[in-house]
């Protein structure tokens, strides 16, 4: 072995995670579809796709729940599924993966005892999962009788309670109200200021903006980009903004009219990329010229939904 | 309005097909099951087994014996059944024949005793019949009735040569040449028969006083001083089937946790398949050996069932139980994919293996043919052994047959739910 070679599997010894051409079958139906990807020590890495796109099946064959047909998964060098591994990861399923006749306090005792913890070192991780999930006032509380968000939060600390190095946050705000999602952002955040490494998959464009360094963009099981989000922008469009602008008149005529400038029919909305904003301004004299009224305009960056769209051809949440 | 709802119902029903192929098998299977049992009940007796030690071997003793043989009802045996490859056993004694009773072999022994021969059969109150001594387990109360009936059966078909000789004994010794003396002395005691006879009508007699052509002398070896026979049978019996319900529902735990995806979660910390299995059978087995004494310690302060003279039986009995029981409920809900199945299937198997086992009536009711499909239940194992420990008072190491069994089948049904469990275990 090279010492190039060697540095590269020292390298890959020591990421959090590394997963080389994976692919999981379920009959003819390809989940993941020859997907690698490393990860970087203390990074959140978002999993961004529409429902379907594979990204449950990545994650629990990094949790060593779905055994590959090909490729492999190690988690800090150990293969996936393995012991060192799954003391090394916290996984946080999409399900309520919880004993709902026990109380908050009692499923992290039981889920912390089933990663060999005991004693003190239990009784304070306990403590701080329920301060992290501001949880406390209802430690007592049998799980079946918490709210959808307090649920939510009890499912993610159940998957800390072992101090994990990397965590898997498989869509930990379905089903939640826009005040607990806040709460729960604040909880991934206080991780990543920990700096511990996540993988958080999600169809939310929001979310992934929000928590995630870098962003794979997952569509029938493969990952179609990846980068960060200004970099999955940048190779999409470039410096260029996208306009939106709505218009009045015969409705025909105007699509007709944006598809002819190069621009797309949303609804009732027309989109233009522009190269520079200076070009609003020409765009809207030719639609006056052409007799449509002015509704109202806007110029922004393209996001991930554009560049979804722009990859895909279809919406994020088609 | 309400035929939207009948459809919903019907629509969610088809979504699960084995639950619904239970609902239709479950009541047939029963009906089948119960058919068979009572229907066979109707048309042949179970037949009693009966071990008869011939200490007389008098010409009569063999008469007798040789009828009893002819007895359909009856499975005669004068000694134990022979071994494959191993000397002839020897004949019954009456020691050994005594303990066969004990130990629940048979429910009933009869003892010729010698110079059976030269009295065989009595007529009145004074007769100078042989008592045949009759031994009997308290528990089956129907056996002893039975062998004493076909027994006097016996010798009024299977003794025409002693009946002869006897009636004209009794005519030399009674009667003479009929002289008016002779006379008085024969309608004094017919008096006597009928007075006898009446008294019996009313009650007030002695059942020893006109028993039959053939004495007999019942002999209780087996619960002569227990409360009820039947109490600690049927703590036994019952107990075991609510605890198979209650392990089978207690397992189907497992099915609640792979939906709910906790078992994934579990799955995914330093606990494997076999652990958590393991850790649940422990679980079940505490719960139902608990169940267990609860209903013997009800059955003790209420039915006064002897329970504290019995605690290593019961200890050993309970375990061995409990764990069988609970391996039981393990591979079920392993087999099953959601609880309606589990409710369904369980249901079926329980109630089926409670029927054929012993756990509604007795197995002495039964055919051969359900004795030895019992066999194929964990409650017939269990039940013997409780009662071996409750009833027979039997020693701690007798129980090694059903201690065998049970542990035997607690593994085979661990394995089977263990290998069942892989399909929880990676996708």
């Amino acid at each position: 072995m090279s010492a190039a070679e060697a540095t590269l599997v020292e390298a890959v010894a020591v990421a959090p995670l590394a997963v080389d051409s994976l692919v999981k079958r379920f009959g003819a139906v390809t989940a993941v579809d020859g997907v690698s990807l490393e990860l970087r020590a203390g990074e959140c890495f978002g999993l961004l796709g529409p429902n379907g796109a594979g990204k449950s099946t990545l994650i629990r064959a990094v949790a060593g729940r779905v055994i590959p047909d090909s490729g492999q998964v190690a988690v800090f060098g150990s293969a996936a599924g393995s012991r060192q591994a799954r003391a090394a990861l916290g996984w946080v399923p999409q399900e309520l993966a919880l004993y709902p006749r026990l109380s908050a306090s009692e499923n992290l005792h039981s889920f912390g005892r089933y990663n060999g913890m005991r004693g003190k070192e239990l009784e304070d991780s306990v403590a701080w999962c329920l301060h992290w999930a501001s949880l406390e006032d209802r430690a007592g509380e049998l799980t079946r009788n918490l709210s959808g968000g307090m649920k939510r939060r009890l499912n993610m600390a159940a998957g800390l309670i072992h101090h994990p190095r990397l965590v898997l946050l498989d869509e930990p705000t379905v089903g939640v109200d826009p005040q607990s999602r806040n709460r729960i952002f604040e909880m991934i955040e206080a991780l990543r200021a920990q700096g511990m490494t996540i993988i958080y998959t999600t169809h939310y464009m929001e979310e992934a903006e929000r928590l995630c360094d870098r962003i794979a963009i997952v569509d029938h099981g493969r990952i179609i980009a990846l980068d960060t989000r200004e970099g999955l922008v940048r190779a999409s469009f470039g410096e260029r903004s996208q306009v939106t602008a709505r218009f009045a008149g015969p409705e025909d005529a105007i699509r007709a009219w944006v598809e002819a400038r190069g621009g797309r029919m949303t609804g009732t909305t027309a989109e233009f990329t522009v190269e520079h904003p200076a070009e609003i301004g020409a765009l809207l004299e030719a639609s006056s010229a052409a007799g449509f009224g002015l509704v109202d305009v806007s110029l922004r960056r393209p996001n991930l939904e554009s560049v979804f769209l722009h990859l895909t051809g279809r919406e994020l949440r088609d | 309005m309400i035929l939207p709802i009948v459809r919903t119902a019907i629509t969610a029903m088809r979504r699960d097909r084995a639950s619904l192929a239970l609902s239709f098998i479950l009541p047939i299977s029963f009906f089948a099951i119960f058919a068979v049992i009572f229907g066979s009940s109707r048309t042949s007796t179970p037949r009693v087994s009966l071990i008869v030690v011939d200490q007389d071997r008098s010409p009569a003793s063999r008469d007798l014996i040789a009828g009893l043989e002819s007895e359909g009802s009856l499975s005669v045996r004068t000694a134990p059944p022979a071994r494959k490859g191993a000397p002839a056993p020897q004949p019954y004694t009456a020691a050994t024949a005594e303990a066969a009773v004990k130990t629940g072999d048979v429910s009933v022994a009869l003892i010729i005793p010698g110079g059976f021969g030269a009295h065989p059969v009595s007529f009145g109150p004074d007769a100078k019949g042989t008592q045949i001594e009759l031994l009997n387990d308290a528990s089956d109360t129907i056996a002893p009735q039975m062998v004493n009936g076909l027994l006097q059966k016996a010798a009024m078909t299977a003794m025409p040569l002693d009946m002869a000789e006897q009636g004209m004994k009794y005519t030399e010794e009674y009667i003479g040449t009929f002289t008016p003396e002779q006379r008085k002395r024969m309608d004094d005691n017919l008096e006597d028969l009928r007075k006898t006879l009446s008294g019996r009508a009313t009650g007030s007699g002695s059942p020893q006083e006109f028993s039959g052509l053939i004495r007999v002398d019942q002999r209780a070896v087996v619960g002569e001083n227990k409360n009820n026979p039947m109490v600690s049978f049927y703590a036994a019996a019952i107990g075991v089937m609510f605890l198979l319900f209650t392990a089978s529902g207690s397992a189907g735990s497992l099915l609640d946790e792979a939906e709910s995806g906790t078992l994934d979660r579990v799955l995914s910390s330093r606990i494997n398949m076999t652990g958590l299995l393991a850790g649940k059978m422990l679980f079940n087995t505490m719960l139902a050996f608990v169940q267990l004494t609860v209903m013997y310690l009800f059955a003790w302060s209420v039915f006064k069932v002897d329970f504290f003279s019995h605690i290593p039986g019961f200890v050993v009995m309970g375990l061995c139980t409990a764990v069988a029981v609970a391996a039981f409920g393990m591979a079920l809900a392993s087999v099953c994919k959601t609880r309606a199945q589990l409710g369904a299937l369980s249901t079926l198997l329980i109630l089926t293996m409670s029927a054929i086992g012993g756990s509604m009536f007795p197995r002495v009711m039964m055919s051969d043919a359900l004795k030895r499909a019992g066999l194929w239940t964990l409650n017939a194992w269990a039940i013997d052994g409780f009662t071996k420990v409750f009833w027979y008072d039997q020693p701690v190491v007798t129980l090694w047959p059903q201690v065998t069994v049970l542990l035997a089948a607690a593994i085979v049904l661990f394995a089977v739910a263990r290998r069942l469990a892989r399909r929880w275990e990676f996708a």
